[in-house]
């Protein structure tokens, strides 16, 4: 960890992940699309409309995803004071943010015509929006103090509070009755959703997760880099 | 050959599939657009603050006097 944690090893570290992440996601969203699009069947109940789920679900599983590495890396950062982590935290919230409101409005969009409303306060919609609101309460935090380290504690302790929202939005759908139907893929006794179905989502869900990563380590090589122009600007802390 | 017509009526739901995919779209693009255009900005800075000032090496250099 301690060599990881070198701003100087990321820099030289991600120089060649961040090409290899962003080619990887490229090519797995474009097939995703196509899967998704052209191979995938209808379904016999929803019709066309469960294409809406390839946007959907893998947007779901990010924003919970991101949120886990902003709490963890929040943590860490409090903790050990790695220089690292801090910085991953706040440059990976604002994608968060991003993936859940993809969720939202995808979702919203696929219940219009299935459940007949484009929104309902059952415990997974609100869970979600929650979420929603937790990202933008961490980036306003880290914002809100002229002492910038104030600002980055305060942000991070909220990360770290509001994980508790991460079991309620995966268990909601079992804990209460929901509109929103239960889990399919990540279950016990394994997915029940049919395999020509199941396929174009992972693919979709790789490739949401290259594009994470990459655009990650671009944000991340942005702060670094920022970070030096201060310290060159305003002298060395 | 391929029935473009009904691809793009998505049985009926279009108003709702496409705008998913739209959203989509637009806040990835929005992302990297935004993400790149910072990385960008930031580089440039950082190169023409570098430039500015005398390296270490240099600095060294004329310390020694040579």
């Amino acid at each position: 960890m301690p060599r990881f944690a070198n701003p100087s090893q990321f820099m030289k570290l991600s120089s060649y992940l961040m090409p290899v992440c962003g080619v990887a996601a490229a090519g797995f969203i474009g097939v995703g699309l196509y899967l998704a699009l052209f191979v995938a069947p209808p379904d016999y109940q929803q019709g066309e409309a469960v294409r809406i789920m390839y946007v959907h679900v893998p947007s779901a599983w990010m924003a919970s995803l991101v949120y886990a590495l902003v709490a963890t890396g929040s943590a860490v950062g409090l903790i050990w004071r790695h220089p690292l982590a801090h910085i991953a935290a706040e440059q990976a919230a604002p994608l968060g943010a991003g993936f859940t409101l993809i969720c939202l409005v995808s979702g919203s969009l696929w219940g219009e015509p299935m459940w007949g409303t484009w929104w309902v306060w059952d415990a997974r919609l609100t869970s979600v929006l929650v979420l929603f609101f937790l990202y933008l309460g961490f980036i306003a935090l880290d914002n809100a103090f002229d002492d910038q380290e104030r600002g980055t504690r305060a942000a991070a302790i909220l990360a770290i509070v509001g994980v508790v929202n991460l079991p309620i939005i995966k268990f909601s759908v079992d804990w209460w009755n929901t509109l929103h139907q239960k889990a399919s893929v990540f279950r016990m006794g394994g997915p029940t959703i049919a395999p020509s179905l199941l396929w174009p989502l992972l693919v979709m869900a790789v490739g949401f997760l290259f594009f994470f990563s990459a655009l990650l380590m671009l944000r991340m090589r942005s702060a670094l880099m920022h970070a030096r122009l201060r310290a060159l600007t305003f002298g060395n802390p | 050959m391929m029935d473009w017509q009904a691809f793009f009526d998505m049985g009926g739901y279009a108003r709702f599939v496409w705008p998913a995919y739209g959203v989509a779209a637009l806040v990835l693009t929005g992302l990297l657009i935004w993400s790149l255009g910072e990385y960008r900005r930031v580089k440039r800075d950082l190169a023409a603050r570098e430039q500015a000032m005398p390296s270490r090496k240099r600095a060294r250099k004329q310390a020694r006097g040579s």
